[in-house]
């Protein structure tokens, strides 16, 4: 039989797309009840009122889909609350229905390449981490340009950056360079390096510091309850 | 003016506001919009210190009294920049119109500088309105919202020729100063509304005119800095950078703060307090006081008294022709300004 476990490991694979971060270690996750004859009741919730509603529909769908997937699941019920489109993303999420249709007259374009513009900022942050700690470990930035995927020591960083580049349908293979332009997939050049590696630790801040605020906003919003597998950055 | 170590700080708060989102001016209908808007702006609150948070009630409509006591008494404003946001959609008389500021702003003289908006959907008319309002408030910046919905339009950029007409106006009318709102908006669902590189466009066909975004483009502050790296005339309007992050995430606040004097430099940036969602006074104490952490950033620039004066009020000053106590003003008279410090970079975004 499934467990609240089992969800919330699938739920684990559920990212916000802005953040590039689980719902469930961002605190999104505020219930999740499993029913013995399989049904899953699993309720969202986001650090404002008024997040924007394409990613939270995003994350609502991805997360419908994940629940539905887990076998043995025989009612997936999966709600954002506490949003002001919960009642649109709700319905069409459980219809299957497509962001426009979901918000007629309101939109005109679904979805697909705001989640890719998203990797591709997940791709350069990811670059970052891995660089960082090369870099703090004694490599030279001149070094980096040389180096393949294949010659960076593994760890999770590395894990999640080659992920990323191959949702992207970027080189990700042991042999494929450490440094890559996120929207051609070139290798950068020794010259360029220095320049590419300002561009991914700006982006790195960029997104850490957006979920440093989204994480002290959830917080202030529901300072009595942690989501189910929440953990701080 | 703030003075802290024999250091006299001249302070201009370059993007403040004063809202009634009282439930008595919300309208019928909307009233989740309404109450959501303001609560999810409390909440912001919330990211600085606790002895600094108001009740619910009070955050909702801030009064006169307390405005005048928090930002110019107690908070060390020297000028303070209104900005204006309408969402008559929810509030029967407006969040916070130019109306609401220049009322405040007559009855206080020397206190107030009140900015316009325009939209250039609203053609001839706009125009009209645009001298009506430069002749009676004086106007000498305005606030764009370009992700703004309206009728069957999903919004328009700065590159669009109706826009270079009224761009072409302020400049005619001494409207030098272009604040432009990148960062969240509610309708339509679907649009990016940070995309900045309409600013790209209008900065650099508007030499003479200073576009200010505001929040940096947060959450996006990349794609900001690289188009502000290549752009003289664009600045960065710090509001909710120093009032979210620094007491709440010291450690991003620092980061974000390196990474904005590297890309964008001491001389492009400006302070706001985003009042009343935070005080200015604890903004400014803890600003002036703030150092990086560690050693972790050696990399970003370093944070002088200079650069503290220039970002809490020399910088907006300089754009808006603010006369500043010789006493504030920096003692080395050869300090670059922003055009040629901005040409210290270069366009890969690093400092030659």
């Amino acid at each position: 039989m499934i467990s609240q476990a089992d969800v919330l490991g699938a739920l684990d694979g559920v990212r916000d797309p802005e953040l590039d971060e689980p719902v469930t270690s961002l605190g999104f996750v505020e219930s999740c009840v499993v029913s013995p004859d399989g049904a899953v009741r699993v309720r969202l919730r986001l650090p404002t009122y008024f997040c924007a509603p394409n990613f939270a529909f995003l994350m609502v769908a991805d997360a419908y889909d994940a629940v539905t997937a887990l076998p043995g699941v025989s009612h997936p019920d999966v709600q954002l609350v506490d949003h002001f489109t919960a009642d649109a993303i709700n319905s069409g999420v459980a219809a299957r229905s497509g962001f426009v249709e979901s918000f007629d007259g309101e939109a005109v374009d679904e979805l697909d390449s705001l989640r890719r513009d998203f990797i591709r900022k997940a791709v350069l942050a990811g670059t970052d981490r891995v660089c960082r700690s090369l870099l703090e470990g004694g490599a030279a930035v001149s070094d980096l340009a040389g180096l393949t995927l294949g010659d960076v020591p593994w760890s999770s960083d590395l894990e999640r950056l080659r992920a990323r580049r191959s949702e992207l349908g970027l080189p990700s293979g042991d042999g494929d360079p450490l440094l890559v332009d996120a929207v051609t997939g070139e290798r950068v050049s020794p010259d360029s390096t220095p320049a590419h590696l300002h561009r991914t630790r700006l982006t790195r801040v960029s997104v850490e510091a957006n979920g440093g605020v989204c994480r002290g906003l959830l917080h202030e919003r529901y300072p009595a309850s942690a989501g189910l597998g929440q953990r701080e950055e | 003016m703030y003075e802290k170590n024999g250091e006299k700080y001249f302070v201009v708060d370059s993007h403040m506001h004063h809202w009634d989102a009282s439930p008595e001016n919300w309208v019928k209908g909307h009233e989740n919009y309404a109450k959501g808007w303001i609560e999810c702006f409390h909440a912001y609150q919330g990211l600085g210190p606790a002895e600094t948070h108001w009740t619910i009630e009070h955050f909702m409509k801030a009064s006169e009294e307390d405005l005048m006591k928090n930002v110019f008494e107690d908070g060390y404003v020297d000028k303070a920049i209104f900005q204006s946001t309408y969402l008559k959609e929810w509030y029967s008389t407006g969040f916070n119109t130019t109306e609401r500021n220049g009322e405040l702003s007559e009855k206080h003289p020397g206190k107030f500088i009140v900015n316009g908006r325009w939209d250039p959907r609203e053609g001839d008319a706009g125009i009209k309105q645009l001298e009506a309002d430069a002749a009676r408030w004086g106007l000498k910046g305005v606030k764009l919202y370009t992700a703004e919905w309206k009728d069957s339009s999903r919004g328009w950029t700065l590159k669009d020729p109706e826009a270079y007409r009224f761009l072409e106006k302020s400049q005619e009318l001494g409207i030098k100063n272009i604040h432009v709102h990148k960062g969240p908006t509610i309708w339509p669902l679907d649009k990016d509304p940070f995309d900045v590189s309409d600013v790209d466009h209008a900065a650099t066909d508007f030499p003479e005119l200073n576009f200010i975004v505001e929040h940096v483009g947060l959450p996006r502050i990349e794609d900001f800095c690289f188009m502000a790296t290549q752009e003289p005339n664009v600045y960065a309007g710090l509001s909710v950078v120093i009032g979210g992050l620094m007491h709440a995430r010291p450690r991003f606040f620092a980061k974000v703060m390196g990474e904005l004097l590297f890309w964008v430099g001491e001389d492009k940036m400006t302070f706001g307090s985003d009042y009343s969602i935070w005080e200015p006074r604890w903004q400014i104490e803890g600003f002036v006081d703030w150092d990086y952490p560690s050693d972790e950033y050696s990399d970003y620039p370093r944070v002088t008294v200079a650069t503290k004066k220039k970002i809490l009020g020399l910088n907006a000053a300089k754009l808006y022709g603010i006369e500043v106590p010789s006493e504030c003003r920096l003692s080395d008279p050869a300090t670059p300004g922003a055009q040629e410090d901005a040409a210290l970079v270069d366009s890969g975004g690093v400092r030659v």
